[in-house]
């Protein structure tokens, strides 16, 4: 089983929702990001996802855009990412870790020779944001022979004999995109949210997370009230911003939210 | 074998094209080729889009016989195709009179579009004017600030223009702005995408929309002369004039065909949009293709005289056509296509885009090489009056 599926079981034993905070490798800097892992994981993270830096991240509102441009001061490589998990794994062999990301850096470094490192490397799932299954077939082969899990997204606009067809694709989860636009929206409709549930449900067992727009406790414990998972990336990523010419209190300012977060689902 | 029978049901042309953009946008894309495959087939959108074309833009666009300039070469016989007389003042205008089309079959009230030079933004606030649709142009901040006369221009058409301040300040991250627009405003929103790149059906129907080009040079040609030309020259940015000249004549073999990039201050300096020269094929913007690219697949800045080459990306069918040998891709650089602006200019007192120049400056190279009765048809995709101030400010001189 891979890691990803065991902690999905693991949750529903214990009758508990996953939280999984995004935050983008190498944001403001490289060195804040492994110790800032462990820190999420330490206030009740479940997953993470780590976000790849790209110089063009279409699907991104300015939050993350503004993210990718710092690492990417830093020259944060899809390598860099992956040195950053190994590291992580020197001390956390648990934790799930998703590289989040687009597929360019991934094709430059080939399908077959990414999944070798990244499998060395201890990832566990890959979501490349604008890479559809149709397209996918190669990189999906190459991910599930390291077991890499190969994550897609379902989005408001997803019809459903595409979502049978994604749905077979997809291993790990689901990632439900909750409204129609970019990453930190502001415009989420949890009732709409919980209606797609069911139908995404109709095709498929494995859990399903649901991110973009979910920005505060309140929210997330909506949504971890109808879905498995509650990805949170741009309300974790302007705490980085604020802090990010005082790195040191970076941690603190995401963790405190990513408590509230955890309280408010757990209740 | 045909090599004008792409892109396959699934949008690729060989291992290029497809599709890749957020999950968010891929029904509207299928309901979109879907709308587009119909309206081929219907009898009345085509003749819908002629009439636009004629009494609209003003085609068909002359094909010119440049017999000064072809005299001072000294070579092949050097035909103008005349995109540059089309209302708005370019080859843009053809592409968006259709998509416009589509548009309003669609029921969008909301028109959107990403530019560069700022001809393919014109082109679109002016059919989004003629049909009464909301209009937002996105244009890289840089650019904005050296092709000021469109933005008014875009402006006076009743068009927002928005200046995108983030990446490298130009037309692929107006194209990344256009496309968060376009999936948050999907239900009520048209993207017209003005080359014939980005996700498929963008490319092959920016193509056909622009064939016009090469299907009335075809004719012209063999009225003027009674035969095919023997060579076909025309400026890839994304490449939707160089496609719309060349698809027509992609399955006459004498014909051989030129693609010309921005060389910018040469493919040596790294300062330059020469994708085939230097780049290698990954996926950007919604497409695989050529790209320009670092050693961890970042999409590289590129540099070029003429906003509207200054692409890090290029149309799928020419990273196709690449590969088959059947275009052979060159480049010209800033110096060579300023001499070129100069020279039709003061030759035959027609001013070309800086775009445009990129590809005359190539003729001015092959032109002299090929025998007296031999025959080149060049696209002038469009004209120069929106690039004075840039080739005024590169001589030192104050408008």
């Amino acid at each position: 089983m891979s890691r990803i599926a065991q902690k999905f079981a693991e949750l529903k034993t214990q009758g508990r929702k996953a939280l999984i905070p995004f935050v983008t490798a190498g944001d403001p800097n490289p060195a804040v990001t492994v110790p800032l892992m462990h820190a999420m994981v330490a206030v009740g993270a479940d997953l993470l996802e780590l976000g790849v830096p790209f110089s063009d991240p279409m699907a991104e509102g300015p939050t993350i855009q503004k993210a990718c441009e710092r690492a990417l001061l830093h020259n944060v490589s899809l390598r860099d990412v992956l040195a950053m998990v190994k590291e992580f794994r020197q001390t956390d062999s648990q934790t799930p870790v998703v590289l989040m990301g687009y597929m360019n850096p991934v094709e430059v470094m080939g399908y077959q020779n990414f999944a070798r490192v990244a499998a060395e490397a201890g990832v566990d799932g890959l979501l490349t944001v604008d890479m559809p299954p149709e397209e996918a077939v190669d990189l999906v082969a190459a991910l599930v022979a390291v077991e890499i899990d190969p994550i897609f997204l379902l989005a408001p606009t997803t019809m459903d004999t595409r979502m049978a067809m994604i749905c077979a694709a997809a291993r790990g989860f689901v990632y439900y995109v909750s409204l129609k636009g970019v990453t930190g929206a502001a415009n989420l409709d949890i009732d709409l949210v919980g209606q797609k549930m069911e139908q995404i449900r109709r095709h498929t067992q494995i859990p399903i997370g649901v991110g973009f727009g979910i920005r505060d406790a309140e929210s997330a414990r909506r949504v971890a009230a109808v879905a498995d998972a509650v990805v949170v990336g741009s309300a974790v990523v302007n705490r980085v911003a604020e802090n990010a010419e005082q790195p040191e209190k970076i941690q603190e300012a995401v963790c405190s939210l990513l408590r509230e977060m955890r309280a408010a689902m757990d209740s | 074998m045909s090599k004008a029978n792409l892109p396959d049901a699934s949008g690729h042309f060989g291992p290029y094209g497809g599709r890749f953009v957020a999950e968010t946008l891929m029904e509207p894309l299928e309901e979109l080729t879907a709308a587009y495959e119909a309206m081929k087939q219907d009898a009345n959108f085509q003749a819908e889009f002629d009439r636009d074309l004629a009494h609209y833009v003003g085609r068909p666009s002359p094909l010119y016989f440049a017999e000064r300039w072809t005299r001072i070469l000294g070579g092949a016989k050097i035909y103008l195709k005349r995109e540059d007389l089309n209302h708005t003042g370019a080859h843009k205008i053809n592409n968006t009179v259709g998509q416009a089309l589509l548009a309003k079959r669609l029921g969008k009230t909301r028109i959107i579009a990403e530019t560069g030079a700022g001809q393919h933004g014109v082109a679109s606030a002016t059919v989004a004017a003629r049909l009464g649709l909301e209009c937002v142009v996105y244009m890289g901040a840089e650019d904005v600030q050296r092709q000021a006369l469109n933005v008014y221009r875009m402006k006076l058409l009743g068009a927002t223009v928005v200046a995108v301040t983030s990446g490298t300040k130009t037309l692929k991250d107006a194209m990344n702005e256009a496309m968060r627009d376009w999936v948050t405003n999907v239900d009520d929103t048209y993207y017209i995408i003005g080359t014939a790149s980005g996700p498929h059906p963008y490319p092959a129907m920016v193509r056909d929309f622009q064939s016009i080009i090469g299907r009335e040079a075809k004719q012209q040609i063999l009225e003027a002369e009674g035969r095919l030309p023997d060579a076909l020259v025309a400026c890839v940015g994304g490449g939707s004039n160089a496609i719309g000249l060349f698809y027509p004549f992609l399955d006459e073999p004498q014909v051989a065909m030129y693609g010309v990039e921005a060389g910018g201050e040469g493919v040596g300096s790294g300062l330059h949009a020469a994708r085939f020269a230097t780049g290698r094929p990954g996926v950007f913007q919604g497409v695989r293709t050529y790209l320009l690219e670092d050693d961890n697949g970042q999409i590289m800045a590129t540099h070029s005289v003429s906003a509207g080459l200054d692409y890090a990306g290029v149309g799928p069918e020419h990273a196709w056509l690449h590969d088959e040998g059947r275009v052979t891709y060159v480049s010209a650089t800033d110096t060579e296509a300023l001499q070129a602006f100069h020279d039709l200019t003061r030759f035959e007192g027609i001013m070309p885009a800086l775009e445009s120049s990129h590809a005359l400056a190539h003729v001015t190279r092959l032109a002299p090489q090929m025998d007296r009765e031999k025959i080149i048809i060049v696209n002038v995709s469009g004209r120069g009056d929106k690039d004075i101030h840039t080739v005024a400010g590169l001589e030192g001189i104050k408008v």
